[in-house]
Formats: C-alpha cells, structure tokens, sequence
C-alpha cells in the first residue's frame, strides 16, 4: 500500500508553495482583483512568464511536444499549491482544460502547433460549453460548428477575455463535436463575476475558423472525459484553498482574544473548525483516488473523479464560509482575504460544473458500476 | 501511488487468508454482528482465538518474549482486514489484547507478565477496562471510586459502568482514586484484579437498542494486593494514557448499512413522486452521493494510514475522524431508510422489515455508536487541540484539590 505521493512529488510540492508563497503573495492577487494594471489587467503576466519558465505549464506534456514528461501527480500537487495561493493566472483553463483537452482528442498536428507554446507560455487556453443559465445538455446547445467555422455565444468563459485560444463545444449536424479555434479577432466582453481574480468573458463566434478537434458526433463524450481529468485537478485547488481557510480561521482562533481567552479556546470555535478539518480530510482522501485513477487513466476514474469534485465542492465551501464567520465582523471587510477564498470557493465549485450535477454523475457511474 | 502490497505483505495477506479459510466461515449478508455473550458463542470465540494465538496471528505487533511476532502495525492492518471478510468471533477479546494486556506488559512485574499475557492471547482468559463511571464518562478523570490502602491490600469502594464483557471477563484493569487531596488528574492509581474477587458485581445495562453489550460494576469493599498495582500511586492518568493510546490501534470496520445497502434498498422500493423507483429520486440521489463521498473518504483516509503505517509511523489522532464520519452516516442512512420505507418503516421484525430489518435495528444502535469510545464532541475536541493546536478550554479543576471540586448530578 503506498496511497501517497513520492518524495519527489512532495518536494516539488515545497518548492511551488516557497516560490507562489513569494510570487503570488496576497498582495499580486488584489492587484488583480483591483484591476491595478487597468481594465483588461485580469491575470499576473509575470507570475505567468515565471510559471512558464519553471516548466510547469509542460508538467504533464510528453517531451516530444516540449513539456517535462512527468504526470498527473506531479500536476495534482501543483494544482494543490496554485488552489492554497489563489494565483491569479489562467492555469486551470490552459493545462486542466485545454491541454488536456489536446492530449486525449488533439490530432498530431494539432499538437505540434499548440502544446509547444503551451509549455513556453505563449499560449494562454480556455474552454468554452456553457450558454446560459443551468447545466448544459448536449440537446440544448445553440453554437454551431459546420466542419470549417464555429458561431454562436459561450458565457461565462473563464480566461476567455485574455486567452489566445479555445476549445469549443458545439453541435455539428445532428451531434456534438469539439472545436478549437483561435481567438484573434473573435469578440469577447468581459463580464463581472464573484471571483475577479480570474478574467470571464462572453465569446461571439460569428463564422470564427475552427478545426475539428477530435472524431465530429464525439464532442460530448470529449468534454464529459475533459471535465472528468480537470474535475480531479480542481479538487487539488479545492483542497489548497480549503486547507489555507482552515489554517487561516486557526491561526486567527489561536491569537484573538474574546471574553479574556483566545476564541480557539471556546468549543464553538473548536468543533466549527474541527468540522472543517474533517471535511477537508475527506476531500484530501477522495482526491487522491481520483489523482491516482487519472495519472493511471484506470477505469475508476469516471466515479473517482465524480467523488473527488463533490468532496472538494462541499470542503472548500464550508471551510471559506467559517473562516469569514470565525474571523467575526473582520472576517467581512474588504482587507481582510477571506473573502478571496469565499469568491474562488464559488467559482471553483461551478466553473466544471455545479455539485449537484457532478452527484447525479457519481450516482449514474455508481450504478454502472454496480450494473458491471 | 499503488494499492498494492509489498511482496512481504502479500505473502503475509495470503497467509492470513488461508488461515481464515481454513478456520471461519465467510461473513453472510450485511447484518450487524452483535456481541454477544451467550454460552455456545464464548466457547467458539475462545477456540477461535486459540487457534489464532496457535497460528501466530494473535499479537502480531507485541514482542517475541511476550508471545508475539514483534511485526509492524501494517501487518496488523492487514489481518483485521482480512479478518472482517469472515465470521471470526474475534470480538470478546479486542479490548483484552487491544487495551489491557498492553498496559500490563508496559508496567506490570515480569512474573505478572509470564503468568497473564499468554493466557490472554489464546483467549483462556478475557480482560476487561474498567475505567467510566456515572459521574465521569468524557472527563474520565473525575472518577470517584476510591481505593485505600490497608497494609499488603487496598481496599475498593465505588462503581463502574460502560463495562463491555465485564460479565464474561476473567480480569479488568482498575483505575481508581487514591488521593482525594491531590489535583484530579494526580490522585488516580491503576491496578488490575480479578473479576471474582469477592465485593465485585455485574450488572447488565438494558441498552435504548433492547440488547445488553455492556455493564455496571460494583465494588464494596473490595482487596487488591498492592503488588496489582499498575505505575506508581498517584501516576494512574499516565497509565490510562498508555491504555487508551492503543485503543487508536484498534481496526473499526464499518459499523453496520452503509451507502450500498440502502441503495440496494432504494433499487426495490418506489419513491415518493410514484413515479418509479426511489434509487431514480432526484433528492435521494443527492444523498447517496454524498454518502459515497463520506464512505469513501473514510475508506480512503485508512488507505493513508496504512501507508503511514508502512512508512513506519504511528498513527496520529487524526484517527477520531473516522468514527465521527462513521456514526453520523450511519444515523443518517438508517433514518434516511426508515423514512424512505413510509408506513412500513416502523416495523422492525426480520420477516416483514425490507432487508431483515437492517437499518431499523442500526438506527438504534446508531446513538450509542456516536457516544462509545469518545462522543462527537470530545473527539472534535480532540481534532482542534491535537491536530489544529487549539489551546485547552478554560478549566475549573486546575489547581484545585478533587474533593474541592464542584459536582453536579
């Protein structure tokens, strides 16, 4: 039994929480959140540039297309870390999504032209299914994709104001097929979102060149794997960011004082932020699995992942909502950080889709398994 | 990461397996096994674990002089689960050779250890722990019973309760108070004696659940030789800590329905739209996704623990989480069950309750299951002082001697 991760994968996990601890301190997020290098100003370039070059953008890309060659667990760990920093930068879109995206459905060439600007930064990806409110459904997409063009709206796109390229989910025909496309030229109006720290945006396809990405009729199924691999990577940022509520709420429990003793001392306090604890814990657990069954690509990975997006779901939205709550009335000012998490808590939670969607999924797999 | 054994553990798991083939049947259905104390299961119990203790399998992480195969807890890890795939009537003997023979091998006279620790493991003789009491359960070092000294013997006065198997038990570790003057933590004294001294009474606790697993223990004016005791007088709570680290070790399995049960349930019985099955129940499904998630995270944290096991390391108060986890979906599923059965799910007999009356009769035991062993409360007590680092609640006994204490019921 070795249900952990490796010495290597550990200390690749210390030197991202040193360096984002440095580089993407409170301070570079609000710059986000604040707009500071102006309107469109929705992502730390230079954190981005700094990423890039620490290669962790190729972490799980072969080495034939420019990336490290490691693997999903190296990226776990990764996205445990960027989670815990709230690093403002489009990581999720490019490497959860995109890239991943391009590694199970990307034809040779698509990859030759994508992945290697991937790794050096150049290339900042997103992917594009929702249309309005509700959870997509294959029978309701609107955007359309004719084999050479795509047109249509997608919102919220997350990254889709700053990104180079997207992937797009639209129907072809009778199906669902995958596109991707390059943005140049595509109109895009940033939207107001709970989490600032990452750009949104509506994209407006309007006979926008695309190429297929993947078999045409496949697109569905393509995105149901995609979500599968980004929802295990997001539990890894639920977990971070749950994690840095929890130890934020302990830290503040151990050294304010409330009726002459520390509010850590009280068992209102104490069970509150034990209840986070264990939530946390089970999240940890569940996302292991799902870490161990996508960096494996084992059969479990469906269910494991499903399992992992709702623990990491319920985790993180407790542990940012009694962080707020322990930290009292601080707890809801605009300097104090908490907030930031109750913000990516949000997103994170509906950005691959919303919990309840993601148990009707754990179930319906459940009893496939079951039916096996 | 691999879920695999290390060569040595697998041959170690194959050979527990055949053991267990060879000596115990497999486990049937998801029924709760129930302890219990009646005649012609003690006697199975004790030549199970008589051909355990033969095997080698019984006190695998005690040292060779004491009997044991001197392995590391991993191994243990991997016999109890192995061991909860069958019928083994392993049970009578758990807080014995989990609790109390530990104790004594920690601080009890070699010839104590030669005369009791064998018998113990070949389930000869059963040991109880007789620490709770009615007016200290989660602050256990509130007990009252008194112990005074009266040349070679103290003398004991006072009662204990919460007692499992003290009504087949051959002996007990006792602790006691020896020094009303002190502060409560520092005037407690360990012993161990036999149950038949005369003086000691069991009695049986009619359980809210109808069964009766435990007991109340008397003791009027009851000898112990000095030379029982465990520690020095006065060092009890340090003693009990030894005690109750073990208990950490112990194996908990699932305690009885879980996620795949009641939806097993839910795939026969019509939910409350009427309209097909409750398993197609949009809310039910909700649920049952969450008490996968639960479930699984348990499973999976013991997962980590074994590996930390592996490593070598000793396993942490973070254990307490998965009772906590534990019991509460248990409550939650057996009365989600219940409820879900409608008119019907206040019948509990085994031919008219769905699935033999599973989740009525755990729906019962479910209470107990959240207080024994540390309530809720405590064991997140213990999660925000052990693991988060909380300080300690203001306490009124600091400082204080125990009979200056307030009291209430």
């Amino acid at each position: 039994m070795n249900f952990d991760f490796s010495d290597d994968q550990k200390q690749l996990k210390d030197q991202a929480r040193k360096f984002l601890a440095e580089r993407s301190a409170m301070a570079s997020v609000r710059a986000v959140l604040d707009r500071k290098g102006g309107a469109g100003a929705s992502y730390d370039a230079k954190l981005w540039r700094q990423v890039a070059e620490m290669g962790w953008l190729g972490v799980a890309i072969p080495e034939e297309h420019g990336g490290a060659g490691l693997g999903r667990l190296e990226l776990c760990v990764l996205a445990e870390e960027m989670g815990r920093a709230l690093a403002a930068i489009p990581f999720a879109s490019t490497v959860y999504f995109a890239t991943e995206a391009l590694l199970i459905a990307g034809s040779e060439a698509q990859k030759q032209k994508w992945l290697p600007k991937i790794v050096a930064g150049e290339a900042i990806g997103c992917f594009a299914l929702s249309e309005g409110p509700g959870a997509p459904a294959a029978s309701a997409l609107r955007t359309t994709f004719d084999g050479l063009s795509i047109s249509g709206d997608k919102i919220p796109v997350t990254d889709g104001d700053i990104a180079d390229f997207a992937i797009v989910c639209a129907k072809e025909g009778g199906g669902v097929s995958l596109a991707i496309a390059d943005l140049k030229g595509v109109a895009r109006t940033e939207l107001k979102t709970l989490d600032p720290t990452r750009g949104h945006a509506k994209l407006s396809f309007d006979k926008t060149k695309a190429e297929r990405l993947g078999a045409a009729g496949q697109g569905w199924e393509l995105t149901e794997r995609i979500y599968d691999r980004a929802a295990v990577l997001l539990a890894f940022e639920q977990v971070g960011g749950a994690q840095a509520c929890l130890d934020m709420a302990v830290d503040y429990a151990k050294n304010r004082f409330a009726f002459s003793r520390p509010i850590g001392s009280f068992q209102a306090i104490k069970h509150k932020l034990a209840d986070m604890y264990v939530a946390l814990e089970v999240a940890r657990s569940n996302a292991y699995y799902g870490a161990w069954a996508l960096s494996t690509e084992a059969a479990e990975l469906p269910l494991a992942a499903a399992a992992a997006r709702v623990a990491g779901c319920a985790a993180y939205h407790l542990a940012s909502k009694e962080n707020i709550q322990a930290h009292g009335g601080m707890g809801f000012t605009w300097e104090i950080d908490a907030h930031l998490f109750y913000r990516r808590a949000k997103l994170l939670a509906v950005q691959a889709g919303a919990p309840d969607t993601w148990k009707e999924k754990l179930v319906r797999r459940l009893e496939l398994k079951n039916a096996a | 990461m691999d879920f695999n054994d290390t060569a040595e553990e697998a041959k170690f798991r194959a050979e527990a397996r055949a053991f267990l083939e060879a000596n115990c049947a497999p486990k049937s259905g998801a029924r709760m096994q129930a302890e219990s104390s009646e005649g012609a299961f003690m006697q199975r119990a004790k030549a199970y674990q008589k051909k355990k203790a033969e095997a080698g399998f019984a006190g695998l992480t005690w040292a060779k002089e004491h009997g044991g195969r001197g392995l590391a807890p991993i191994f243990s890890v991997i016999f109890g689960q192995e061991e909860s795939k069958f019928d083994a009537p392993g049970a009578p003997f758990a807080i014995g050779l989990g609790m109390c023979i530990p104790t004594l091998i920690a601080f009890a006279a070699d010839d104590q250890k030669k005369r009791y620790v064998g018998p113990a493991l070949r389930g000869e003789e059963i040991w109880c722990q007789l620490f709770s009491e009615p007016a200290a359960g989660s602050d256990v070092a509130g007990l009252k019973t008194k112990a005074v000294r009266d040349g070679a013997d103290w003398i004991v006065n006072g009662q204990k309760v919460w007692t499992s198997g003290a009504h087949y038990s051959d002996f007990g570790i006792l602790l006691v108070r020896t020094n009303p003057d002190a502060e409560k933590h520092k005037g407690l004294t360990m012993f161990f004696l036999d149950m038949k001294s005369p003086g000691v009474e069991v009695r049986p606790i009619h359980q809210m659940s109808g069964g009766s697993n435990f007991n109340e223990v008397y003791f009027t004016d009851v000898r112990i030789p000095d030379a029982q005791r465990l520690g020095e007088p006065g060092q009890g709570w340090s003693v009990a800590l030894v005690t109750l680290m073990n208990e950490r070790l112990a194996v908990g399995g699932s305690p009885g329905p879980d996620y795949a049960e009641i939806m097993e349930l839910a795939r026969r019985m019509p939910g409350a739209s009427g309209k097909g099955a409750l398993l197609q129940d949009q809310a039910f499904r909700r649920q049952l996704a969450d008490w996968y998630v639960s479930a699984e995270g348990y499973k999976l944290g013991r997962f980590r623990t074994m590996t930390a096991l592996s490593k070598g390391q000793a396993p942490g108060p973070e254990a307490s989480i998965g009772k906590i986890l534990n019991a509460n979906r248990l409550q939650d599923i057996t009365n989600a069950a219940i409820e879900a059965e409608d008119h019907f799910g206040i019948i509990c007999d085994d031919a008219n309750a769905p699935m033999e009356g599973i989740f009525q009769q755990s729906y019962m035991w479910a209470p107990g299951l959240r207080i024994a062993g540390g309530t809720d409360e405590i064991l997140k007590n213990i999660i925000a002082e052990r693991v988060l680092g909380l300080p300690q609640d203001a306490r009124a006994d600091k400082g204080v001697a125990f009979k200056d204490l307030p009291a209430g019921r």
